[in-house]
This record gives structure tokens, sequence and C-alpha cells, in this order.
């Protein structure tokens, strides 16, 4: 059940790649950002088949539903020009440098996790125990609200902070302009 | 769990509910062509079939016939993608709305449900928060400054409007302890106080009035429906984001709006106003037809149908109704109504709600 199917797995890994990859190399940056959206899309995906549907949602929900847009907006709203990658400082031995360190790393981290016998500790909340309990939303709204309260509570008070400075910045700007 | 029956059954439904969504907007724009002359005192269309019903087969006739021209100062991909954007989310957020109860067939319950999730509401407001890439992508792609300035207007506004959305369904949450549609419809069957030979349904809107107000409103702005349609705009902005696009592509901005329109109603029904749970009296006359086993069953399922239909299609009417009743706001107004009034409205709904839970009012 918990068993990630591979079609799956490979598409949504496939196209999170991809992506990214359109990401960077994509000229014009609203291209960029789409992209990126794309990627968390696949992220979702892959969160789906691990049965943490909640995460899944809330990643739509956060990240491509209101952040993703409001990166957009700015981007729309700062009209960047299409910027073509300035080839002429580079030179070849560091662009060669950069590729062989990456090989070598790729390598490193193909063959480490090949050779390590990893086996996943099953935790204390399985894909069936939660199930039991009542699915995730369930399970996580009754940890939240129960054992992790204050940690819960004091994210929203840092917030809380990070919104009332962003104002204050903003206002002290202004008045700066006015006067 | 995925065995033959499982796959037939979920067939059915999904191909049930795209059905219905593929129907509502020939429905609507015809109820809304008509509904629009019934309240300006016009005619409407009245020639093409008995009523002008076929009037809408018509338009949908003219949009596929009609050039479909690209103009060349757009980025071509996008200008293409944007319409599919804002169609796709419409038609994906349905899937968790409960349109009838279970029935038992072969023993087995069957759901009708078409995905039965336990992050329920929470998916609806995830992929309904995707429509607005259709409209930012319209308005960037058709590199036109009405188009663009549509779209902005409408990220602002779905940004603004989907936070008091949120907020205002956290009482129902509370009240019912489920995000889960189908919990929360059945939780509405309870009853909430005896009135002589009347029993009054725990419905949503009698226990959490503010909360519904606010979601209904929420629930214009976001499907850009009058008195929210600023990123249309006709008088100000020409046409919005959809200013650059003709024939079909148009057409499928459009179902997207009636689309989501209705999913809106569903919401709304299911949870505020019961759901499937069965209309005053309809309890009654099923006693009275006197059937019994899988008859009565069916007949039940059908009345649940009948129930939800009618609430739904009530708030259809009220889209419409309200269209062609008020005026568009202006921008600032509808800033000013999301952020000072309805934000803090729907804290304030949660607050007490949470004490009347507390106290064991609720």
């Amino acid at each position: 059940m918990s068993q990630i199917q591979p079609v799956f797995f490979y598409f949504f890994a496939g196209v999170a790649i991809a992506f990214s990859l359109l990401v960077i190399f994509k000229k014009n940056p609203v291209s960029s950002a789409f992209s990126l959206v794309m990627v968390f899309f696949a992220f979702a995906g892959i969160y789906a088949l691990l049965q943490a549907h909640l995460v899944a949602t809330l990643q739509i929900l956060v990240y491509t539903g209101a952040i993703m847009v409001l990166f957009v907006f700015v981007l729309m709203l700062l009209n960047i020009k299409n910027t073509p990658i300035d080839w002429k400082g580079t030179s070849l031995i560091r662009i060669g440098t950069t590729v062989g360190v990456s090989a070598m790393l790729a390598v490193f981290f193909i063959v480490s996790f090949k050779k390590a016998n990893f086996v996943p500790a099953s935790g204390l909340f399985s894909p069936e125990r939660v199930d039991e309990m009542g699915g995730n939303t369930q399970v996580l709204a009754e940890l939240m609200f129960s054992e992790y309260i204050l940690p819960f509570e004091l994210t929203s008070v840092l917030l809380l902070g990070a919104i009332v400075g962003t104002v204050a910045i903003a206002m002290r700007k202004n008045k700066r302009g006015e006067s | 769990m995925m065995d033959d029956f499982w796959w037939i059954t979920t067939g059915l439904k999904v191909l049930f509910v795209l059905i219905v969504l593929l129907q509502v907007t020939p429905i609507m724009v015809w109820v809304e062509r008509r509904g629009s002359a019934l309240i300006q005192n016009r005619l409407g269309p009245n020639r093409v079939g008995p009523l002008g019903l076929i009037q809408s087969l018509a338009d949908a006739l003219k949009f596929i016939f009609k050039e479909d021209r690209v103009p060349g100062h757009a980025y071509k991909f996008y200008y293409f993608l944007a319409p599919l954007i804002s169609l796709i989310p419409a038609f994906m957020t349905f899937a968790v709305v409960p349109f009838a109860s279970s029935i038992m067939i072969d023993g087995r319950e069957v759901v009708f449900q078409a995905a039965e999730m336990n992050v329920g509401l929470l998916y609806i407001f995830a992929i309904a928060s995707l429509g607005v890439y259709g409209i930012i992508m319209a308005g960037w792609a058709s590199n036109n400054k009405y188009a663009l300035f549509g779209s902005l207007r409408s990220t602002a506004q779905m940004i603004s409007y989907e936070l008091s959305m949120g907020l205002s369904i956290v009482g129902i949450l509370m009240v019912f302890s489920s995000v889960e549609l189908g919990e929360i419809a059945r939780g509405q069957g309870e009853i909430l106080f005896q009135l002589g030979p009347f029993a009054i349904q725990k419905w949503g809107v009698f226990i959490q009035p503010v909360g519904f107000f606010i979601f209904l409103t929420s629930v214009f702005a976001e499907t850009n429906r009058l008195p929210f349609d600023l990123p249309e705009g006709e008088s100000e902005i020409v046409a919005g984001y959809h200013l650059e696009y003709g024939s079909m592509k148009m057409a499928l901005f459009f179902m997207a709006e009636y689309v989501n329109m209705f999913t809106g109603a569903a919401v709304v029904s299911t949870l505020f106003f019961g759901g499937w749970q069965m209309l005053p009296g309809m309890p009654l006359i099923l006693d009275s037809l006197g059937f019994t086993g899988m008859t009565h069953e069916w007949t039940r399922v059908l009345f649940e149908h009948l129930s939800f239909g009618m609430k739904v299609a009530f708030f259809m009417w009220l889209f419409v109704w309200v269209r062609w009743t008020l005026p568009r706001f202006r921008y600032d107004q509808l800033m000013d109504i999301g952020w000072k009034f309805m934000l803090p409205l729907s804290l304030v709904n949660i607050f007490v709600t949470g004490m009347m839970i507390y106290w064991g009012v609720l």
C-alpha cells in the first residue's frame, strides 16, 4: 500500500527535473516562474504518492497557489527584459572545472547510495497507523493543537512580527519619499 | 480495494460529474441571458428553438467556426496555454463534492462523491487557487496594457479574498470537526431543535450565519462575478484579461467561469445548506410512496440528488440575480471590503465560534 508506484514516481521525478532545468535555462523570467510552478506540482504528486495527501495539498495551496502567484505578479510588474547569458567573461578552464566537479559529485552520490544498505526506519506514524487514527489531516491537526501547540503558536507570532516589520519599513520609506 | 467494482463505480461517478459540468455552461448562458432580460424588462433570446433554448447551441457553433486569430504581439505558447490552464482547475475542483449520501450495492457501500479524500475542502481551496494562473497567463501573454491590468487586478483580488474565504469556513470545520465534505454534509442531518411538527436541521447557515455571508461574498469575488468583476471591467479596461481572445479560446474562459460558479454554488450548499440532505417535506413524500428494499433506497438517492440539484440551482440563479442587480465596486472599495471588513469579521467569527463550542452551546 505504502509502496510508491515506480512508474508514477519516475514520471513526477522526471517532470520535476525537466522543469527545474527550464527554470534556469529559460531566458524570460516569467516563463521561468511558470516552470517553477510545474516543479512544485510534480513535488505535490510525489508527496501524494507517499500517502502524504495533506502535505501535497498544502504544497499546492501555499507554494503554487499563493507564493508563486506573488512571484509572477512582481516579475510582471518589474517587466524584466530577456537577458541573454553573457559567456564572454567565462574561461574554458572554469567551465571545465564546474562540469568535472559536478560529474564527480554525481558519481560519488550514486555510488554511496548504491553501497549503503539503507532500510528506512518505520517511525511511529506508518501509513497504516495514520489511516487507523482517522487519516492525515486528523492526526496532524490533533498533534499540532495538543503536543506542539507552543511551537505552532510561536511560529504564528513570528509571522505576525514579520508582517508588522514589513509594514513599518514600507511606511518609513513612504514618509521619506514625501518629505 | 482497487478491484473491478471500484474501477466501475468510480468511473461512472467521474463520468457523471463530467457530463453535468459540461452541461452547466450552455444552460447557464441561456439562464443568464433570459434572466437578465427578465430583470431589465426585455425579451432576451427567444427565436432559436422554444423559449430560445437552442440559442446556446447556436452560440457554440458560432464560436467553433469563427476565425481563430492570434495577435502578432502575443507570446504564442502561453497565449494558447492560458485558456486551458483556467479551464482544467475548474473541472478538477468538483471531485470532492458529495452529491448524495451512500447506497449499498452487492453488500458494499458506494458513496456518491467522485473522490473521497481526507483533505476534502483543502483540496478545493488548493485547486481553486490555481485558476488565477490562467488569468495571469492570459493577461501577460496577450502583451496588451489593458489585458495586463486585468490580470493584475484579478491577482490582487483573488489573493485578498482567498484569505477571508479560507477563514470563513474555519467555524464550520470547528463545529463538525472535519474537513471532509461528505462528513460535513452528514453532520448537518442532525436536528438542531424541534419546532412543533417541524424539525430544524443543523444546517451550516443556522449555526454559522456570519461565516455563510463571508463565504458567499468571497465566492462572488473568486469567480470574478459582478459586483466583483474588476478583472473584466468593460467600461475601464475594455474586457480585461481576455481582451485579445476570440472564438473557442474565449469560450473556454467563459466555460471556466461558469464551471467555477457551479462548484462555488455546490460548495456553498454543501457547507451551509445541508448538501444532499433532503429539503423539508421530502422525507414525508418518500415515506408516503411506500417503497421497500432497493426501490426505496434508489428513490432516496434520487431525492437526495434532486435536493442537492435544487439548492445548487438556487445559488446559480442568485449569481445571475446579483449580477444584473448590483453595479460594480470601485477598486479601492473592493480592497477595503476585503481587508478591513471581511478579514476582521471572519477572525471575530472564529473566536466567537470557539467560545461557543467551549461553553457547549454548539
